[in-house]
């Protein structure tokens, strides 16, 4: 057999023998066999030093051809054996997934802390201040100063909770107004949205709660008005309650502001049309507001001859009660998980709320 | 205020306006509509005559009536009421009458006997069983006998009216009145007011020789009275009884109603004494401490110097604008009536309904009254109790009268009213809504001057005027615009931010914010605290648990843990932010707070059997989560010093920050709660006091880090916390982090001891470290600790 016949024969064992390896301990068995030390492929090496200079270039070239022929061979067949081996333990491996989590939980935000956060973000957008004051407020800042007269029923022991002649707890964040104006002392223009806690004399039931939330919104500045405040609110509404829905203005009376309104939107439920919700009116009330009235900016140091001012104050409870329909106030304070679990979701936007 | 639609009619005609319209157009110019409703809600009623009557073979009860009702139809009706009788006119429910209730009139055999109709009593009209004569009560309502045959029942009794009931913003106290109304609505729809007639004729002895008056106090300054004698006493007519019924008040007899139906007309509250009773001479004056009076009601009242009373020489006999006394009562034996018309201070008057009751009258006169009104609303009396009972008028007044009559006069400009309202009024718009309003104004160069009618007492500046001018206008078509402003940006400040920051962190673990009452029991203020201080208490509290300003908002948490446990709900992570408010040194102290509590699983997986319980070291892993996020890494630490008795003495800490108190974490004290509950509460101001520093990037280390660890075996009371510290100290700046990772006792350890075991990760920001180094200090760390805390290395 010549040295060409002998390599053909190698390759053509290897073809065979490689044909039954099934694992990889066999395949490398088989390696050594061939390249290792005292392999097929080393040993017939070892016929180099008997050729002349010639056949040794030959023979030197068809060698190296037959080690990358057997390397080739094995390792692609590594890589076959590999796989099927990962593969096996990938099926080892696998789980019933339709077994319980584990759970998990991100912590909720209030209902009401939610409704406050929108709020906020939006006046914010327009360059208001969010601004906060105290709860527990002096006489002088709560009514006073809001043009609410000695003797007005709100000032009477049945509506509010005081603390003595003097003190009480807020009845409304419009306070924050009060100091707000004071505390400027250059007279300048404000445009400021206060949310917090307010009470009031209230027996808790289904639609009053002696501890509740506000947020009052104050612009003052040269040239605002009516219709720029109802231009604000519509922004407001659609924010709160969807694109599509309007708002109308019905006189009212409250004592810091002249004129005064009470703002409905158009019901969001029914489109007008008239449900329960908007009770067959097509509107559902949700605010008060109206300018400032001059005995409150001339009480804080505004000349009223050169300032005017808008206010209007939200409920927040109410806006969360209508938007979620959520029939008790007292679910806020009584943090049921079942209840407020309800909330910890993406609200539905304007672009992918089903209608 | 409830409105008859006849008799808003009388002084402004609006029959030709559906109420519903008028409902609907009401609340656009600031009039809540509460309800529209029928003062009978009945069909096909007439009136009938009784033929005859015959006992109903089969019942004692029924009898058979053959009732004529007119157009030659006589017919068969069987009618179970007592009082029904021959000759009687009443109120006849003919087949296919519809009576409230759903009930409908059918032909019908009453115990074999036909039946084609009911014969009505009120009550089965729908009239609240209030308003119904006693004549009447209990059985059929008998009608007067010139009622005619065969007429509409309804009609006849003017029960065919509409109510409206008006609900009143505080200032519109001219609306209390039906003129006020007449008023508002011929603004409105732009209709004209007639006066209701005020004529009669006077005799002539005069009052002022039959009475004297004597005001003596300032708090009535306008007082008016006059006499009439011969008033005969009956039933009022019908048109006046179905009005004070819309009105919500309970015909009486003439006398009283028409004193009633004057106050509704023109708001103004009138008092009628008994002449005879009264005597010559009446006292205005404020009642002595302790005085008495026994009120129309039989109830005997204690008065006190802040009611103003009208007295004659021997008692009181009234309290001023609230309720008559009873020894001066109008009765069906009164031939002479003394007219009361006057004005009362409103506070005092509203001191004293307070304590004694609200009326009609008080109402009105706590609201204020329209001065010019006080003379006419006498003069209208008397026209009426010379129509409906036969009065004969003493000539003059006595008067008693303090009112400085002033013209109010309003000036204002176009240019104003259109810039508050952001409107493109004209000249011509605007004068048209003084004059509906029935203000007379003139204009001249752009500037109004506007005559404030005195029945309009909230109006007194510019902007009330232009409150009228936007409402009466309407705000429907006001397109809403922004307001140009200074472009700026808005915030939040500091604080606000820095609590939204805290919410985040402790959200971000899992925590659910919750909202919990301000107010507590008085039981509750001192727990969970170790701080002095001065509650603060509300004078007038709703009940003994919403009574005391929270310190600590941690009982409210643990209530509410308490809550969701009950409902079988046993994992539970809540928190809350919010102010509380105390008392130092007098000053009113506010603080903002965070608290935390937690029971069952963090986290957890059942059928893994992986349950990752709420327990101290996790409470200490949100603390430190929440600190660390705050910049104050390094400057934290805990200590169980001085806990509140409320808490777990050997499971808590409180937290300080370089060395303040900032707030306690731990477990709630197996006596307050059966259920493991873990709480902690810090102060939001003591934090954000605290100064940090900006975040400024470091390189990422470049060498690597090498990783040791030791095990001591130290005597039980030896802390972990303090063998950190000194390793800490002892190893120095290369050390970069430290943790335990095994706490033993048991076997192989002594008894009173415990082995831990610390794994030490070093590092040098400059070079590689060598082995040498590392031993180096380690060894060093070693030695110190044994020899600090007589603690034997442990041998592994």
């Amino acid at each position: 057999m010549n040295t060409n016949e002998k390599i053909e024969n190698l390759k053509n064992e290897l073809e065979v023998k490689l044909k039954n390896v099934t694992c990889m301990k066999e395949l490398t068995d088989l390696k050594v066999e061939y390249l290792g030390k005292k392999g097929y492929v080393t040993e017939l090496s070892s016929l180099m030093k008997d050729l002349s200079v010639e056949e040794k270039k030959a023979f030197g070239k068809s060698l190296n051809e037959l080690r990358n022929y057997v390397e080739e061979k094995i390792s692609f067949l590594k890589e076959k054996l590999e796989e099927a081996e990962l593969n096996m333990k990938l099926e080892r491996e696998s789980i019933d997934i339709t077994l319980p989590a584990t759970k998990l939980s991100v912590g909720i935000t209030h209902p009401l802390t939610k409704i406050i956060n929108d709020i906020e973000d939006l006046f914010i957008s327009m360059g208001y201040d969010v601004v906060e004051g105290p709860e527990v407020e002096n006489d002088l800042y709560n009514f006073e100063l809001l043009n609410v007269p000695v003797g007005h029923p709100a000032r009477d022991m049945q509506d509010s909770l005081f603390i003595n002649e003097e003190i009480l707890m807020r009845t409304q964040t419009s306070s924050v107004q009060v100091r707000t104006m004071l505390q400027n002392k250059e007279k300048s223009p404000i445009r400021i949205i206060c949310p917090g806690k307010v009470y009031r004399k209230d027996d808790d039931d289904a639609t009053h709660s002696h501890e509740f939330h506000q947020i009052e919104g104050l612009v003052v500045d040269k040239d605002v008005s009516m219709n720029h405040l109802k231009g604000t609110l519509e922004i407001l509404a659609k924010k709160m309650f969807g694109e599509n829905r309007e708002i109308r203005f019905r006189p009212s009376y409250f004592p810091f502001t002249e004129p005064s309104v009470e703002v409905d939107v158009s019901c969001f439920k029914c489109n007008g049309e008239g449900c329960n919700i908007c009770k067959g009116t097509g509107w559902i009330e949700v605010l008060g507001a109206g300018m400032v009235h001059p005995n409150v900016l001339k009480g804080c140091g505004y000349d009223p001859k050169k300032y005017m001012g808008y206010a209007f104050g939200v409920g927040v409870e109410r806006i969360a009660m209508l938007k979620y329909e959520i029939p008790d106030i007292r679910e806020f304070y009584t943090n049921d998980m079942r209840f407020l679990e309800q909330f910890n979701v993406i609200e539905g936007g304007d672009s992918n709320e089903s209608k | 205020m409830k409105v008859s639609k006849n008799w808003l009619n009388m002084y402004v005609n609006v029959s030709d306006i559906d109420t519903g319209e008028i409902a609907k157009k009401m609340p656009l110019v600031g009039n809540e509509i509460e309800s529209v409703d029928k003062l009978c809600d009945s069909t096909n009623l007439v009136i009938g005559k009784v033929l005859s009557k015959e006992k109903h073979p089969d019942s004692d009860k029924l009898n058979v009536c053959m009732v004529d009702l007119g157009n030659n139809e006589v017919t068969q009706i069987v009618c179970g009421a007592k009082n029904v009788d021959t000759n009687q006119k009443v109120i006849v429910a003919k087949i296919g009458a519809k009576l409230p209730g759903g009930i409908e009139i059918k032909k019908a055999s009453l115990r074999g006997v036909e039946s084609n109709g009911m014969i009505c009593s009120l009550e089965e009209l729908g009239i609240e069983s209030k308003y119904v004569p006693e004549r009447s009560k209990g059985g059929i309502h008998i009608l007067e006998e010139n009622a005619e045959v065969g007429a509409n029942a309804i009609e006849y009794l003017c029960y065919n009216d509409d109510i409206l009931d008006v609900e009143l913003t505080a200032n519109r106290s001219d609306l209390l009145s039906m003129l006020g109304m007449a008023y508002e609505i011929g603004a409105v729809y732009n209709r004209k007011v007639s006066m209701p007639d005020t004529s009669y004729i006077e005799i002539e002895e005069k009052t002022s020789d039959n009475l004297s008056l004597s005001v003596q106090t300032i708090n009535c300054p306008l007082y008016i009275a006059k006499i009439v004698r011969d008033v005969k006493i009956k039933e009022s007519p019908n048109f006046m009884k179905a009005r004070l019924m819309a009105a919500g008040i309970r015909p009486i007899n003439n006398v009283v109603d028409i004193s009633n139906y004057v106050m509704l007309e023109y708001g103004q509250p009138l008092h009628f004494f008994d002449t005879d009773k009264l005597g010559n001479k009446i006292n205005v004056r404020m009642a002595e401490d302790k005085e008495k009076l026994t009120t129309l009601d039989g109830i005997e009242r204690i008065l006190d110097d802040q009611d103003i009373v009208i007295a004659n020489d021997n008692e009181i006999v009234a309290l001023a604008g609230v309720m008559g006394g009873l020894s001066t009562e109008v009765t069906n034996d009164t031939t002479s009536i003394t007219i009361e018309s006057a004005i009362f201070n409103p506070l005092h008057v509203r001191k004293t309904s307070k304590t004694v009751l609200r009326s009609e009258a008080s109402i009105r006169f706590e609201k204020g009254l329209d001065t010019e009104r006080t003379m006419v609303a006498i003069d209208r009396a008397c026209h009426l109790l010379q129509k409906y009972a036969d009065a004969k008028i003493l000539s003059d007044v006595v008067m008693h009268n303090e009112i400085n009559k002033v013209n109010k006069v309003i000036k204002i400009t176009l240019d104003k009213i259109n810039r508050v309202l952001g409107m493109n009024l004209t000249r011509d718009e605007v004068l048209d809504i003084f004059v509906r309003l029935g203000f007379s104004g003139e204009e001249h160069n752009g500037t109004f001057m506007v005559l404030v009618p005195s029945r309009r007492l909230d109006i007194t500046i510019e902007e009330d005027l232009i409150e009228e001018v936007g409402r009466i206008h309407g705000y429907e078509n006001m397109k809403g615009i922004l307001p140009k402003l200074e472009s700026k940006n808005g915030g939040v400040s500091p604080k606000n931010k820095f609590t939204k920051e805290i919410r985040k962190v402790l959200q971000s673990l899992g925590l659910n914010q919750v909202l919990t009452y301000t107010l507590i029991s008085q039981d509750d203020i001192y727990k969970f605290t170790n701080d002095k201080f001065n509650y603060i208490e509300i004078m007038n509290p709703l009940s003994d648990d919403r009574k005391i300003s929270r310190y600590s908002l941690i009982t409210s948490l643990i209530k509410n843990i308490e809550y969701n446990l009950s409902r079988n709900i046993n994992d539970i992570k809540i928190f809350e932010t919010s102010n509380i408010y105390y008392k130092n040194d007098g000053e009113y102290e506010e603080e903002s707070k965070v608290a935390g509590a937690l029971t069952g699983n963090y986290y957890n997986n059942n059928w893994m059997g992986q349950n990752i319980k709420v327990d101290f070291y996790l409470v200490k892993g949100i603390i430190e989560n929440l600190l660390n996020y705050l910049k104050l890494n390094n400057r934290y630490e805990f200590k169980k010093d001085d806990l509140p008795k409320e808490f777990h003495p050997g499971r808590s800490a409180g937290i300080y920050v370089d060395n303040e108190l900032v707030g306690y974490f731990g477990e709630v004290h197996p006596k307050l709660s059966k259920t493991k509950i873990y709480v902690f509460e810090l102060s939001i101001d003591k934090l954000i006091a605290k100064k940090i520093r900006r975040i400024k990037y470091k390189d990422i280390p470049k060498y690597p880090s090498v990783t040791k660890d030791m095990a001591f075996v130290v005597n039980n009371d030896v802390s972990a916390g303090s063998i950190m510290k000194e390793i800490k100290k002892c190893a120095g700046k290369i050390l970069i982090d430290l943790d335990v990772f095994d706490v033993y006792t048991g076997e192989n350890v002594g008894e009173n001891e415990k082995s831990i075991a610390f794994k030490l990760t070093f590092r040098d920001d400059a070079k590689t470290l060598t082995d040498e180094e590392v031993m180096t200090v380690f060894n060093k760390i070693i030695s110190d600790i044994e020899k600090k805390f007589e603690a034997k290395l442990r041998n592994k």
